[in-house]
């Protein structure tokens, strides 16, 4: 067994998990260091929205003394965890990175909740996240924006920025992301983290506050491929409760992230995500990996996908479609804020909902929801919610046609790396343009996973490589992204999260 | 609360003579499945209000639908039933409007695919006469909550003071049943409305997917109506392509009589307006049932657009032929078909089956003869006075007898008492007046009201022989042969029995004493 470092949170799961197993560590131990480090560093990268110190070591003597009685437990039993604020948690505030929902307390748990409670898996607290996931940033966060451990004056990517700063500044060992649109995948690589979007399907949505229905997927975040592989599998699976959720088995993905091969695997660079626009670092360091790819036994090939240029217009108009009539429901009536409109004596339903959606949601909300609203309407609707859905089967179809040719995809998994903190604000298209790589995946419905590549020589900051797959073969991203991690983390001499700035106390000193 | 008529109304004769009427009739159904539409909360009607909710049907955040397959089955059965075409292939739509009994805020319905389509449904009217509404489409959809506005003047949501909302009916769900324009109708156009609700009714009960309890909203009816010029008899060619004018809505008309009611009166309404030089709202309008007027609601020309689109959260329902074929294996004799055979095996005339079919007691008569009595006597009985007092408080015939429990195992029972010589026709009306009132069965209250007839013959025939000597003349004529005079004397044996004896046995030993 792996010697753990003298500091839990720096390990990874699989080695707490095996700790945790073996009897040397206690998930207490476990959990109070994590919640030592939320203690230190939150203040400076403002990741969590709740943290649940009673429910989380409540949780972690459980599972000690479930352990101690001989019972058999998950492979991740003891091992703590962050949950995206997006996920209902029964008894524990769901905001969404919402002002609507401040105090909402869910009275049920989502699947995946309730699956990580029954691996055994502590909840520490609630992500941060841009306000109903619309973001790529955490800045449309109502409860402001998290910040990048590398550079905390840049942002840790979004709508996930939360999870993923969780894991660059070591407050948990693993995350949970939903990613509509690149949400798990941009903040992991602007972190330096991994994070998988599976198949549409592949992980149940049932009490995840939907976004965009069609495209939202929860997945795992972790700092290495296998640690998100065990995620993945916990996450996983039907959910009868999911109409949409796919009742097959949970594809190997442990097993696929211990091989780590790509042996005779056919690797496609996608043409048309990777040039004019792109950061000459963030190319650089997948350029490197693609080589090393090859270089690991791979055949690469450029193919092309000729449709992705059309994929951020028609996501931009089906994203605000289904979100307009998803948020409809946040109407002041059952749950969450209740703003009563001023100046106006008995004002009528109609008013205080108007009153509430003014002062609950934030511009961005708005802005989608205008934008969605107008997409849907009567003599609007095939010029544009019809056109995009045939953009979208024409991306599907360019899928379809690449993977007749390649066993996987691989391309940058943002244009750039982290930007600062206020530089895309104002501009929603700049801002938009940040998912140009990962929303194809989201239109089609395919598995992506997004793993560190190395640092941009010109910031030296993170940059990530995004491995795509046909759907329902995610385990061929742990296959190429747990080979190309071993290869890179080689090459690196060790986890490029090393490297990353000192945060806390610690950097306070000076150190 | 009442509401005054404002609108002028034409004559309803006069009003044929200048217009004719054209329908469009949408009929919401509650399935009577187990479970909701998209969750598993309990349907039962009138539970504690918001007991039986959870996060789907209540839309909390996150929640999400999972699909009924005992509704989908129903609406496929009625559509079978209906002669419709069945979707290979259909989806969900969402309806997005907003208002407080409506969870989510938008309604999970079906839209331009719908699972059922292109049927059509013949219904018997009063004379006998068959009249096609053709049926453009049966969807499936989910009801909304119940709101329940306190203080205001209307009971609306204008106005009130608050509103309480009941979720428990949201989710529940239901199937609409949309017909095609109901032209050539003319001024039978009321009639056909109400016989095509009956007709369907009758369906949906012999299909056993719907309570159909108008009163209790399982079925309710939204009647659309407008008026063209006429310009010549219904159904001529040159009448049939007259432009269709424009239309109400007359919302939730929650019983047969109002349907027949809410029809003719928006015909007599339109054509005061038309014939006024006015031009008729597009709008939807309120039924009041005390007053037998409509009163305006939503103006439809701002007209509210529901941004419908596929719901991303259900995947397409897709039943395969061998399903289809199946379900159809399961439809019940047509209730058309059943009529003819029920009025075969029981022997009544056209005209007595008719009756019988209009008083909508053609399953009670059924009932009542399965539990031994005679078909003569279960029509005699349910069509005299629980028929007659079911039209004098406006309800149907089964919802009236099930609210006093009277069974037919009742009629049978009184059947019997009449055959076994117990009880003559009269005791037995008097015995039916107690049964109605709620003391008891047919048994019970023949013992308890002292009702049955002398079986004694000596009393019997010391009353003939004391009335035969009471009336020399009359006797005479009967020795004469003049039979028909015997009745004179049976009505004073009976006055001399108190009633309390079978006029036949009388008007035998008059016979048997005077030939």
């Amino acid at each position: 067994m792996t010697d753990l470092p003298t500091d839990l949170t720096r390990a990874t799961a699989a080695d707490l998990a095996g700790a945790l197993a073996s009897g040397a560590i206690s998930s207490v131990e476990v959990t109070q260091a994590h919640l030592d480090r939320i203690a230190a560093v939150d203040g400076q990268v403002h990741s969590y929205l709740h943290v649940d110190e009673a429910g989380a070591l409540a949780q972690a003597r459980s599972i000690d003394d479930r352990r101690r009685a001989g019972e058999t437990l998950g492979a991740l039993a003891g091992v703590p965890i962050a949950v995206k604020d997006v996920m209902t948690t029964k008894g524990l505030p769901t905001t969404c990175g919402s002002k609507i929902l401040e105090g909402w307390i869910p009275p049920y748990d989502a699947t995946v909740v309730s699956k990580l409670r029954e691996a055994g898996l502590p909840i520490l607290g609630k992500t941060n996240m841009d306000e109903f996931a619309m973001g790529s940033s955490t800045e449309h966060s109502a409860y402001g924006p998290s910040h990048n451990p590398w550079d905390l004056d840049r942002i840790p990517g979004g709508s996930g920025g939360g999870s993923s700063s969780v894991l660059a500044s070591f407050q948990a060992p693993l995350a949970t992301g939903t990613d509509t649109g690149g949400s798990i995948r941009q903040p992991a690589a602007v972190t330096a983290t991994v994070g998988t979007k599976p198949t549409y399907g592949g992980v149940s949505r049932y009490g995840l506050v939907a976004l965009a229905s069609s495209l939202d997927q929860a997945g795992p975040c972790g700092r290495t491929v296998l640690d998100t592989a065990l995620l993945h599998a916990v996450m996983g699976g039907h959910d009868p409760m999911d109409s949409t959720s796919i009742d097959a088995p949970v594809p190997p993905v442990v097993e696929a992230a211990r091989a780590a091969s790509v042996k005779g695997m056919r690797v496609g660079v996608v043409k048309e995500l990777g040039g004019e626009g792109y950061q000459p670092g963030v190319r650089a360091r997948f350029d490197e990996s693609v080589a090393l790819l090859e270089e690991l036994g791979a055949e690469v090939v450029e193919v092309s996908c000729p449709n992705f240029e059309y994929a951020l217009a028609a996501y931009y108009l089906i994203l605000p479609s289904e979100a307009s009539s998803n948020l409809a429901k946040f109407d002041a009536m059952r749950y969450g804020m209740r703003v009563l409109p001023e100046g106006i004596d008995a004002p009528s339903a109609e008013q205080v909902m108007a009153a509430t959606r003014d002062a609950g949601f934030g511009p961005e909300v708005k802005r989608r929801i205008i934008l969605g609203t107008y997409a849907l309407s009567s003599g609007y609707y095939d010029a544009y919610y019809g056109s995009a859905q045939k953009v979208r089967a024409l991306i599907a179809q360019d899928f379809d046609n690449a993977y007749a040719q390649v066993d996987v995809l691989v391309s940058p998994t943002a244009p750039t790396t982290a930007f600062k903190l206020g530089d895309k604000l104002e501009d929603p298209m700049a801002m938009y343009l940040n998912d140009i790589a990962t929303i194809p995946a989201n239109l089609a419905g395919v598995p992506g996973m997004s793993i560190p590549s190395g640092l941009a020589d010109e910031d030296g900051l993170p940059a990530g490589i995004q491995i795509l797959a046909p759907a329902t073969k995610d385990e061929r991203l742990y296959s190429v992204g747990a080979a190309l991690e071993a290869a890179l983390v080689d090459r690196w001499g060790g986890p490029i999260l090393d490297r990353a700035p000192v945060l806390g106390a610690a950097a306070a000193k000076g150190a | 609360m009442t509401t005054v008529a404002t609108d002028a109304v034409m004559d309803y004769d006069e009003a044929m003579t200048k217009f004719d009427p054209v329908m469009g009739l949408e009929v919401h159904v509650e399935l009577h499945t187990a479970t909701k539409m998209f969750c598993g909360c309990p349907t039962e009607f009138g539970a504690e209000p918001n007991s039986q909710v959870c996060p789907v049907c209540l839309g909390l955040p996150g929640a999400l639908p999972v699909v009924n397959e005992k509704a989908v089955e129903s609406a496929i059965r009625i559509g079978l039933a209906l002669n419709c075409e069945i979707a290979e292939w259909c989806r969900f739509a969402r309806k997005n409007y907003f208002y407080p009994d409506m969870p989510k805020n938008f309604q999970t319905s079906q839209y331009d695919e719908p699972i059922a389509f292109e049927g059509h449904l013949d219904v018997e009217l009063e004379d006998g006469s068959v009249y096609r509404v053709e049926i453009e489409r049966a969807h499936m959809e989910e009801d909304t909550g119940k709101s329940l506005h306190i203080g205001g003047a209307t009971g609306r949501i204008h106005g009130a003071d608050h509103s309480l909302v009941d979720y428990n009916r949201a989710g529940i769900p239901l199937i609409e049943i949309v017909t095609k324009p109901m032209v050539g109708a003319g001024e039978r156009a009321p009639e056909v409305a109400k016989a095509y609700v009956s007709a369907l009714r009758d369906l949906l009960r012999a299909l056993d997917v719907s309570d159909v309890k108008m009163e209790q909203g399982s079925m309710r009816c939204d009647a659309n109506v407008s008026l063209r010029p006429r310009v010549g008899e219904p159904l001529d060619e040159a009448q049939l392509e007259v432009p269709l004018g424009t239309r109400t809505e007359t919302k939730n008309v929650n019983s047969l009589r109002s349907v027949e009611r809410a029809v003719r009166y928006e015909i007599s309404r339109h054509a005061a307006i038309l014939e006024g030089g006015g031009s008729i709202l597009q709008e939807t309008r309120h039924w009041h049932e005390d007053t037998g007027i409509t009163t305006s609601g939503r103006v439809k020309s701002d007209a509210e657009d529901y941004r419908y689109f596929p719901e991303p959260d259900l995947v397409p329902v897709a039943p395969t032929r061998e399903t289809v074929e199946t379900l159809r294996g399961t439809l019940p004799e047509p209730p058309g078909l059943r009529r003819k055979r029920l009025q075969s095996d029981w022997g009544y005339s056209d005209l007595e089956m008719r009756d019988v079919v209009n008083a909508g007691a053609v399953e009670l008569i059924e009932e009542t003869v399965a539990v031994g009595a005679s078909a003569g006597a279960a029509k005699k009985w349910w069509l005299g006075e629980p028929s007659r007092r079911a039209n004098a408080e406006g309800q149907d015939i089964v919802t009236y007898a099930a609210g006093l429990g009277l069974t037919p195992a009742h009629i049978a029972e009184l059947d019997g008492l009449v055959a076994a010589g117990r009880l003559n026709d009269s005791m037995a009306r008097q015995v039916l007046d107690g049964v109605l009132a709620g003391e008891g069965t047919p048994t019970a209250v023949a013992d308890a009201r002292g009702l049955e007839l002398v079986q004694d013959d000596g009393a019997l025939e010391a009353a003939v022989d004391k009335v035969i000597e009471a009336n020399p003349d009359v006797a005479a004529k009967i020795r004469d042969g003049k039979v028909a005079a015997a009745g004179a004397l049976i009505g004073q044996v009976m006055k001399e029995m108190k009633g309390q004896a079978d006029a036949g046995k009388a008007r035998e030993l008059i016979l048997a004493k005077l030939q």
